[in-house]
């Protein structure tokens, strides 16, 4: 652990990743408690002022605080992508480890249903569920949330079968632990860097995913602030006011790139063998 | 390795087939009743009972995706609700935007990506190896449509050189086509080409060690002629294999894409037929794409089963 921390310091890319993505954090919550203007509060009298001419960032078409909104967007954007990988990561990492435990035909069937889900790209599933039910938090979340279920169960199953194969394993087969128990005390133990490496890949990937959705207005209903929406309705305005292009997507690359380090970052320290 | 062939090509369509179900199953739970929209809210229940049964929509859901089933075998799609017209036109038509905005995107990608990931390899740990590293954790963090409507503000509202959005048809010339699809394929390339760096980067930096490079250069060949020679081409197989496992994202990006420079292609068909509950075009594009993606992976599946000799044994 110490040598982790250790290894950490000397590590720009984590450091990096790990201030953007607490940054990013910080300003979700903070957009809880406060933001410069209520971020719904319409002032037409003032709307697509260029930035610093009316609040830090300017206003939209309805004169709403572009500040204001892009803290209360990051909000709606992390938490529907963090309980998207939520639901992505325990479903399939429950997949994996029973998968890697049973092997033989539930072995095949789950690997087939990967196969099968990862053919339907989020965008047109969620297509397809807000055609159902809707736009909103919730398809963004299932959407996403079923599409990274086979990213975690192939991880969790790969790795698994690894930890399976170890001396300590065979040793424990060997004085009659249960299945259940190895895998909840040595086989969950030993992948869970793995994971964790993976969650946070995969919320850069949901963040980027969430925004589409939103831009195409199958994501969180207004008038609840969301960067992709941000995007989509400054469309309209690119002539008059390009500035509202711009800060919704550097926000996006921003909390995207971070969280990308982050994750390389974190795998560097977690996974000594793969230093170079 | 014809046995693995047999059984690859079984699982292949045994997805197929599930996922077809799948999207049918799905499409069906719809609410909404696809002939009450088609006559609108004045027809008579006569009229809509009739229709019902035109469509076949009285039947049971069995025997509806049997029916669909055996069409698509047979390159019958169905009929459009809205445009009237088979779907597998309407495909077909709108194929001829997003298969060259595809192409068009993965020719640039490559064409950044292979030059810079070898380059930055051979420069190992310099200066140009960081700027490339930066250039791909960028261009992989940006949203492709972003990417599209900076591009509209620098090279359409700005500079005044290329269309904002729209597709003229190739029926108005080879070079118009290409123009209004130029913009579009750069922003759906930019996040593959980040990715693709990294590969063909990691790729070479493995292969330049190897015996045979080393034995290339002993016998006198050049440092760049032995790159080029037998580092790159052997650099190349895992990135032709994340062309192919990218292709999803690709899709995606090309939904959103098409959307920004409103393309008249597979995606914004799909977008339109959500909004306009047809649910046969919506269902036949989502399976469209699925089926693409399943092949893909098939495809990369063999090449890995071509290349690599310890596969074929392990797969026995």
């Amino acid at each position: 652990m110490r040598a982790s921390i250790k290894r950490a310091g000397r590590r720009p890319l984590f450091l990096i990743g790990l201030v953007i993505t607490l940054l990013l954090v910080g300003v979700a919550v903070l957009s809880l408690v406060w933001t410069p203007f209520p971020p719904a509060k319409m002032n037409i009298i003032h709307k697509l002022k260029p930035p610093l001419s009316f609040g830090l960032l300017g206003t939209d078409h309805f004169g709403r605080d572009v500040a204001s909104l892009l803290m209360a967007g990051a909000w709606n954007s992390l938490s529907t992508s963090f309980l998207a990988v939520a639901l992505g990561a325990s479903v399939g990492t429950l997949a994996g480890v029973v998968t890697a435990m049973r092997r033989g035909w539930l072995e095949l069937v789950v690997m087939r249903g990967c196969d099968i889900i990862f053919a339907v790209p989020p965008i047109l599933s969620a297509m397809m569920l807000a055609a159902f039910i809707g736009g909103g938090r919730f398809t963004a979340i299932i959407a996403i949330g079923v599409f990274m279920v086979p990213v975690f169960a192939r991880l969790t199953v790969s790795a698994a079968l690894q930890v399976w194969t170890r001396d300590y394993v065979t040793a424990a087969i060997g004085i009659g632990q249960s299945k259940l128990r190895i895998t909840w005390n040595h086989v969950l133990p030993n992948i869970s860097s793995q994971i964790i490496v993976q969650v946070t890949i995969q919320l850069g990937l949901a963040i980027l995913t969430e925004a589409g959705l939103s831009f195409l207005g199958l994501g969180l209903a207004p008038p609840a602030p969301s960067w992709g929406r941000m995007l989509a309705e400054a469309q309209t305005f690119l002539g008059q006011a390009p500035w509202l292009a711009l800060l919704p997507g550097l926000a996006i690359a921003l909390a995207v790139l971070g969280l990308n380090m982050l994750g390389d970052g974190l795998r560097d320290i977690l996974d000594p063998r793969d230093q170079g | 390795m014809i046995s693995i062939l047999t059984r690859r090509t079984i699982s292949l369509v045994v997805t197929l087939l599930i996922v077809s179900l799948l999207i049918f199953t799905v499409m069906d739970l719809l609410p909404g009743d696809p002939a009450a929209i088609m006559l609108g809210t004045s027809a008579s229940p006569d009229t809509l009972a009739a229709l019902q049964h035109s469509l076949g929509l009285d039947r049971p859901l069995p025997i509806r995706y049997l029916a669909w089933l055996a069409g698509v075998a047979q390159g019958d799609l169905g009929q459009s609700y809205t445009y009237g017209v088979p779907v597998a036109g309407l495909i077909a038509e709108r194929l001829t935007v997003t298969l060259p905005l595809a192409l068009m995107a993965v020719v640039l990608s490559v064409a950044v990506a292979v030059p810079l990931g070898v380059q930055a390899a051979r420069r190992h740990n310099g200066p140009f190896d960081a700027v490339a590293g930066v250039f791909s954790y960028i261009s992989i963090a940006v949203p492709a449509f972003w990417v599209g409507l900076l591009l509209i503000i620098a090279f359409s509202t700005m500079l005044g050189w290329l269309p904002a959005g729209g597709f003229p048809g190739w029926d108005a010339g080879l070079w118009q086509g290409l123009k209004a699809l130029l913009l579009p394929a750069i922003a759906l390339a930019l996040p593959q080409a980040g990715v693709l760096t990294r590969i063909a980067r990691a790729a070479v930096l493995d292969v330049m060690n190897e015996d045979f490079v080393r034995t290339a250069r002993a016998k006198g060949l050049s440092e760049e002629a032995a790159v080029w020679r037998h580092a790159v081409p052997n650099a190349l197989i895992p990135v032709v294999t994340m062309l192919g496992l990218q292709f999803t994202f690709l899709i995606a990006g090309a939904v959103l894409v098409e959307n920004v420079f409103n393309l008249p292609g597979l995606g914004r068909l799909a977008f339109q037929a959500l909004s306009q509950r047809d649910v046969i075009v919506m269902q036949d594009v989502v399976l469209f794409f699925s089926a693409l993606v399943i092949v893909m992976n098939f495809l990369v599946d063999l090449a890995y089963l071509a290349i690599d000799p310890r596969l074929r044994a392990g797969a026995q």
